[in-house]
């Protein structure tokens, strides 16, 4: 990620040098994925759109944009217009903000008529929703409402029907309401970040009075960051793990130095409190599926003595992989990365050791590195970087600790066997290999969004675009879930084939790295030469394309026995398969055994 | 605050601005010289130069100022530092 564009980050900056930035961005942002918004704004959202382009390009998102005409929002919305139609987006972000309220209450209104108001107003909104959701099926980012900058009535602008922040935190209200009851639609929190950034200097008269800005145009930056956050999330870009020093980061002090009963954690003094608050700020990120690790250099005992101090919230069995020792740390990471099939790129590393950031900064520059220098500037900083910003969660997520270290035990158990095979048969694994259940799209779209590695198209769906590949009778799918004597692993792997005569063509093959080499892609394989020849079809034709990330899998088609069929120079590879006379391959796996299955 | 450091200080900030290291300005410069100011990268500009110069310009000069040497004239009556 460009300096210029981590937190904390000068907003001012970045609007005077954004044309530099959107030149260096583009000039290496090979592989990006491309994402269609259309915005529907209720004031000006020129800047806004340049300078959200900026940081989704940051985390790897080539935005393109519909913009509407000045205050359009809602025609665009509700009648649509041919270049918006055409534009066909993937997301509708809808710039609104409290300026854009047709009709306030007024003094002394009575309650029934502010509450049609708020009605009135709220519909508006619902309508656009539905509109567009109708004609789009796509995700949909709404701002809420934001306080104004003025209060005629003072603090009795709440806690009474005519007062107007009172109506404004009722219609936000409305908003979240909706919000709960409909998948992909979320709601931008203006009125969060306005408060935090302090809603003086948000609401900077001038700039609404001469360039019809709902904002300062200095607050744009934060504004587009924190919106970025969820397209990041939705797009599924989030970060997955928090690699953590120990000394002077998860507690206070140097455990070598200080043994477990001079190190700072715990209720007893101020330092060892804000250590304890961190700890569970950080325990909690456990629940939103985020790995933790860590980084520390150590001797490995006198890290967990640190771990197991009795007032500490965290310990050794917190964390998917603990590397205590004298080596880099950039060293450590890649290592950790490799052991948890991760990419460098998913994680954070949070050290108080300015040093050791720079280090891990110029050594390994796809890890995310934040800057503090206390534990309360960490859970700011943490709070504030949006990395692991939610907008859904599986049960996979909060599992997924466990299942990597579930993923622990099996590498152990790998060391007790003679052979690889009588490994894999001592694991008792055991596959669902389905189509598509509704309840597990949003788990299917999540994973096809941010696979990267096994992965041979990289095809990216919309959970709309997931529903709907899920109700039509063209395609063969597979989504496949695993189980062992471990734990189970939820559903990891995931294949779509589009149906075209008595061929299929595999648009979409991809699987969570934490099961490899466990013989699930041939599971996969198996049920998907099974599938097609109950539909009669007698060509599989696999697709291959390359991307910085992908390349484990290349010569995946190839070592399936499938036949290259053709290659470009830009190394895409066709392959084909017949489906007569296939021998199924799984040896360790069984396969939909229905004593266990959900049926 | 004299004309010429203001006129320096100024050309790095349109050359950040309008990502043109190019840029030389004069007295009579206009939007018209420089092909990416438009109303929209005006915002910009004012901001940045605002911040430059720690001043700030009326909503008429805004809209108003008619060339750079207008510009610099307002500021070097008004920057603080």
């Amino acid at each position: 990620m460009l300096p210029e564009l981590s937190r904390p980050f000068d907003g001012d900056m970045i609007m005077q040098i954004k044309r530099r930035l959107l030149r260096v961005l583009k000039d290496r942002g090979q592989g990006a994925v491309p994402l269609k918004i259309a915005v529907l704004g209720g004031s000006t959202t020129s800047d806004i759109i340049k300078i959200l382009e900026l940081f989704l390009r940051d985390r790897g998102i080539a935005p393109s944009f519909y913009e509407s005409e000045y205050a359009q929002y809602f025609n665009d919305a509700v009648f649509g217009s041919k270049e918006l139609d055409e534009f066909k987006p993937e997301l509708v972000f809808i710039h609104t903000t409290s300026r854009n309220i047709e009709e306030k209450p007024r003094v002394n209104e009575d309650a029934q008529s502010v509450a049609d108001k708020l009605n009135h107003e709220y519909e508006r909104y619902e309508r656009m929703w539905t509109a567009i959701s109708e004609k789009f099926g796509c995700v949909i980012i709404q701002n809420n409402f934001e306080l104004p900058s003025e209060r005629l009535l003072g603090n009795r602008e709440v806690g009474c029907a005519y007062g107007r922040i009172d109506f404004i935190t009722r219609l936000n209200c409305r908003l979240y309401d909706y919000a709960q009851s409909h998948k992909n639609f979320y709601v931008h929190d203006i009125n969060y970040l306005s408060a935090a950034y302090g809603l003086e200097r948000w609401h900077e008269l001038r700039h609404w009075h001469l360039y019809k800005y709902a904002m300062s145009v200095s607050a744009i930056p934060e504004f587009a960051y924190s919106l970025a956050n969820i397209v990041c999330s939705v797009m599924g870009r989030n970060k997955k793990v928090l690699a953590l020093d120990l000394d002077n980061t998860l507690w206070g002090g140097v455990i070598g130095d200080d043994g477990q009963s001079g190190i700072e954690i715990g209720s007893e003094t101020s330092e060892g409190q804000s250590f304890l608050r961190l700890q569970q700020y950080i325990k909690a990120h456990k629940e939103l599926g985020v790995l933790l690790t860590v980084c520390s250099k150590n001797d490995r005992e006198n890290a967990f003595e640190g771990l197991n101090h009795p007032d500490a919230v965290l310990h050794p069995d917190d964390f998917a992989c603990i590397k205590a020792n004298w080596e880099e740390k950039w060293r450590n990471l890649e290592e950790t990365a490799r052991e948890l099939n991760l990419l460098p790129e998913s994680f954070v590393f949070v050290d108080d050791n300015p040093a050791e950031r720079e280090i891990v900064r110029t050594q390994l520059p796809e890890v995310t590195v934040i800057d503090f220098d206390n534990p309360e500037e960490c859970i700011r900083a943490l709070d504030k970087c949006g990395f692991f910003e939610v907008t859904s969660l599986s049960a996979d997520d909060a599992a997924r600790g466990e299942m990597y270290r579930a993923n622990a035990e099996r590498a152990a158990a790998e060391k007790k066997f003679a052979s690889y095979g009588e490994f894999l048969q001592s694991l008792e694994m055991k596959a669902e290999i389905r189509d598509f259940d509704p309840v597990h799209i949003p788990r299917i779209t999540q994973l096809t969004n941010k696979s990267n590695q096994f992965n041979l198209t990289t095809k990216r769906y919309t959970q709309t675009e997931m529903e709907s590949v899920a109700a039509d009778d063209g395609y063969i799918r597979l989504c496949g879930r695993l189980e062992d004597k471990f734990g189970d692993n939820g559903i990891v792997s995931v294949v779509i084939g589009k149906k075209d005569g008595k061929s299929l063509h595999v648009e979409l093959w991809l699987m969570s790295c934490r099961v490899l080499k466990r013989e699930m892609e041939l599971a996969m394989l198996d049920r998907l030469v099974e599938e097609c020849q109950k539909a009669g079809v007698e060509k599989i034709i696999g697709y291959y394309y390359p991307t910085k990330k992908n390349g484990m899998v290349a010569k995946l088609y190839e070592e399936f026995g499938f036949v290259q069929v053709s290659a470009d120079d830009d190394g895409n590879t066709v392959w084909r398969l017949e489906t007569a006379n296939y021998t199924p391959k799984t040896t360790a796996i069984k396969i939909n055994d229905e004593e266990n299955g959900n049926g | 605050m004299d004309k010429n450091t203001v006129k320096i200080r100024l050309t790095t900030v349109f050359r950040d601005v309008f990502d043109d290291d190019g840029i030389e300005l004069s007295d009579s410069t206009t939007a018209d010289d420089i092909e990416a100011w438009d109303s929209l990268e005006h915002i910009t500009l004012i901001s940045a130069v605002e911040k430059e110069f720690k001043m700030r310009f009326t909503m008429k000069e805004v809209s108003g100022m008619k060339n750079v040497g207008e510009m610099m004239n307002i500021i070097a009556e008004r920057a603080k530092k």
